[in-house]
């Protein structure tokens, strides 16, 4: 597979992780921060854990939209979606995440019409095929995601298609990192830059990272290759003293980001004052809106929306979790009342929320001991 | 936090919005290339990131074989990995 | 019997999707509900058929339903399903198939040319797995209470002499066989649904395995200490429940797994793991070491066993658990699927 198995091949596995041994200094420990969810998945389904010498230590950062959307979104996007005349679509990683009254899919398995999309385009097409019902795109994502439902309501608009709306959940991540860094108990010696996202914003709104809070950044790609190469890169920043932006992911991550899906953004989007994060509060400028150009296929104006605000579980240690604060394992409820199959919060129910993650792929493994 | 993949694009389709059909190992799609950079929107052959149906941006072939290229030359002198590092930042 | 992890309660309140999708909550559901009850409180751990002896005669009985939309995809339809389905149960527990019945569940208002045709599909699966099918029953129910049709196969088979399956013979070092490439069934139905838009060239492999099964038996005989056919959940989850069965571990390397192009494209862009897709028409063999080469061989000479592969080994640590190795010295646990695969954007 073209620009995927070349990122895989053992002996550049292995002349990375030499690479790593060589710069790294044995007397220290090293917290790397993976801000992006894909790392987090990427590190476990590759058992990239066993290439890294001990004394790195991934922590695993914000970047999960499904994990850092409050229940309270969840339960007013399913109170639009038991409307009859209405189509409720998401993404299938939306399907499993609970709600007060169980997640999308026991909705759907209850009657309500939930519909699996692949693509806000999908959703949109969903709508033009049943002009008598009313399509509800349930919207999540970060700056990669946020430009295609940014597209798909121009289109919506350009066609005249007045069936359709979307409920944004999206979200920036460059507010989380400020807020992880913010927050007292960071300790965070460098960060693995989320390279989807740095398609879209490109690689200078991390440069306060660098500059203000003196920490090495590297945007990485998503292959075993490129996460070793970030680790070697972030290593020698370290060595040297110095503290820049670096992109690692060049082969699709402009260092100017995508104009044209910015633009996009700009014309459907406008910044909230402030949004709430499951573990991390309300944090203000951090999620998108429609503007009132396209009030009509805002969710949140058309429908009369709930506004359910629920609190986390007291005992679950999510936020602890989410900023880095806390190791998976170290929540009091992980692996007893908090599993995959029972999420109580919602890291335990992506498959790149840190705590699925790692109960999924790690868990045994470090309780048992494999070989 | 975004699962995005690289696929070919094998042909374009006809209508207004630029659409086309992308392939990942045989499997094809519909792909929107809305999204690309109005300098340089994609044609047949290209590779481009595809992410829940839309085309985020272009692959690199250059940078990717430069990638490749810096990876193999790791441990074979310090000389010839730094010029390559250098080298691959110019560009 | 030294399975870990035996004692299951059920506690869910409600029956959801996921307790009927072969993973981990549909295992709570059996281990935890239907065999306390049925079967008191020591019982053996399940296979895919129950052994009765019959007046000295060796059998084997299993039963499956059917439920899949759409009702015809690439490479088969619900016909053969209900009726290969049925037959590699049995042939994965040791016993060919000999005769079944088949119970229909119909929609009103099903056309009459959909149903033919599923009729006919049963009857040509059966003829090529040498099977009769002796009897059937049929209701039809309003419109909307069910989705066409829903099929129920029951079958009996005779026990093959040779064979003997059971995790409690599974023991470490033993290799862990696969027949052929994965996940061809699950992706062509995920595709042929529609949904997702996306064009392949794939067909499912629904087929019998029983020539699989009786080739092994020929060339391993005794060496064969446990089989299945990897359908829901997939090979992970089958692994998985032999490795809970038997309380030790699999460890298997991911580069010894075939899989289609096609298969491995739409996983990769939809987010999924093959290791979770369906299969209809493969078989997983643990063999004794000393007999694992001759059963490959055996497996690689019998339709639908070209590609069989040594993927993986019996160890001891970490018990009830699969460890997945990559060519590149990662490695991993895979664990069952919770409900059913879905994609995923993240």
């Amino acid at each position: 597979m073209k620009y995927v198995d070349e990122f895989r091949r053992p002996e550049l596995i292995g002349k990375a992780r030499e690479e790593i041994r060589r710069l790294i200094d044995p007397s220290r420990h090293y917290r790397f921060m993976e801000v992006c969810g894909g790392h987090t998945h990427a590190i476990y389904r590759f058992g990239l854990k066993d290439l890294l010498p001990r004394n790195i230590e991934l922590v695993h950062g914000p970047g999960c939209p499904v994990c850092v959307l409050p229940m309270g979104r969840i339960d007013d996007g399913l109170a639009l979606a038991r409307q009859p005349e209405v189509i409720f679509t998401a993404f299938g990683d939306m399907m499993r995440v609970p709600g007060t009254h169980g997640s999308p899919l026991e909705q759907k398995a209850r009657g309500v019409d939930v519909r699996i999309v692949y693509s806000p385009a999908d959703a949109l097409k969903i709508a033009e095929a049943n002009p008598d019902r009313h399509v509800l795109f349930f919207a999540i994502g970060f700056e990669t995601t946020a430009p295609s439902t940014a597209l798909t309501l121009k289109r919506a608009r350009e066609r005249g298609i007045g069936n359709f709306s979307v409920f944004c959940n999206h979200v920036t991540i460059i507010p989380a990192i400020r807020a992880i860094l913010d927050s007292p108990d960071m300790r965070i010696d460098a960060f693995i830059g989320p390279g989807h996202v740095s398609t879209v914003i490109g690689c200078r709104p991390y440069e306060w990272i660098a500059r203000n809070e003196k920490k090495p950044i590297v945007v990485s790609g998503f292959e075993p290759l490129d996460i070793l190469q970030a680790v070697a890169m972030l290593l020698r920043q370290l060595r040297n003293g110095e503290a820049k932006v670096e992109n690692q992911y060049g082969r699709v991550v402009p260092w100017e980001g995508n104009r044209s899906a910015l633009k996009a953004l700009a014309e459907v989007f406008e910044l909230r004052p402030y949004f709430e994060w499951r573990g991390l509060g309300f944090i203000s400028q951090s999620a998108l809106r429609i503007r009132d150009e396209y009030a009509e296929w805002d969710a949140e104006r058309r429908f009369t929306v709930p506004g359910v605000r629920v609190t986390d579980p007291k005992a679950a240690q999510c936020g602890e979790v989410l900023k880095g604060v806390l190791q998976p394992a170290q929540c009091k409820l992980f692996g007893k009342e908090c599993t995959p199959e029972h999420p109580i919060g919602a890291l335990m129910v992506s498959s790149e929320g840190s705590c699925a993650a790692y109960y999924t792929f790690e868990h045994r493994k470090a309780a048992v001991g494999a070989p | 936090m975004c699962l995005a993949i690289p696929g070919k694009i094998v042909e374009m389709l006809p209508g207004d919005s630029a659409q086309a059909l992308v392939e990942v190992l045989g499997v094809r799609r519909k792909v929107d290339l809305g999204l690309l950079e109005e300098a340089d929107p994609g044609r047949v052959g290209d590779w481009v990131l595809i992410h829940v149906g839309f085309a985020m941006s272009k692959v690199s072939e250059r940078h990717a074989m430069e990638q490749i290229r810096l990876l193999e030359a790791l441990g074979e002198t310090e000389a010839a990995a730094i010029e390559l590092r250098q080298g691959l930042e110019a560009t | 019997m030294s399975g870990v992890a035996r004692k299951i309660r059920f506690q869910d309140a409600r029956v959801e999707m996921a307790h009927g999708a072969g993973g981990k909550a549909s295992r709570r559901l059996i281990d935890g509900l239907f065999a306390p009850i049925l079967f008191g409180p020591s019982w053996e751990p399940l296979g895919d058929a129950a052994r009765v002896d019959v007046g000295g005669a060796r059998l084997a009985l299993t039963t499956d339903s059917f439920v899949v939309h759409p009702l015809r995809f690439p490479g088969g339809s619900i016909g053969e399903l209900a009726v290969n389905g049925t037959v590699n149960d049995l042939a994965v527990s040791g016993a060919r198939a000999v005769a079944m019945v088949a119970g229909y569940v119909l929609e009103a208002g099903l056309p009459t040319e959909i149903l033919e045709a599923e009729i006919r599909a049963m009857a040509g699966a059966a003829a090529r797995a040498g099977v009769t099918i002796a009897g059937g029953d049929t209701k039809v129910v309003e419109h909307g209470k069910a989705d066409g049709m829903y099929i129920t196969t029951s079958a009996v088979g005779r026990v093959i002499p040779d064979l003997e399956i059971s995790p409690a013979r599974v023991r470490v070092g033993d290799q862990v066989i696969l027949s052929g490439p994965i996940g061809d069934h699950g992706i062509t139905i995920l595709l042929a649904r529609g949904e997702l838009d996306f064009e392949a060239e794939l067909r499912s492999d629904t087929r019998s395995v029983l020539p699989l099964v009786e080739a092994l038996a020929r060339a391993a005989g005794g060496a064969v200490h446990w089989m299945r056919d990897p359908t829901r959940g997939g090979v992970a989850t089958a692994l998985n429940e032999l490795s809970l069965d038997c309380g030790l571990a699999i460890a298997a390397e991911e580069e010894r797994i075939p899989v289609r192009d096609a298969v491995r494209g739409a996983c990769e862009l939809l987010g999924l793991d093959p290791l979770h897709i369906a299969n209809e028409g493969q078989l997983i063999a643990v063999v004794a070491r000393d007999s694992a080469e001759a059963a490959v061989a055996a497996l690689r000479e019998t339709p639908g066993g070209e590609y069989a592969s040594i993927f993986g080994e019996v160890i001891a640590h970490p018990a009830g658990a699969v460890v997945v190795k990559s060519a590149y010295g990662g490695s991993r646990i895979v664990d069952m699927l919770v409900g059913d695969p879905l994609p995923r954007i993240c």
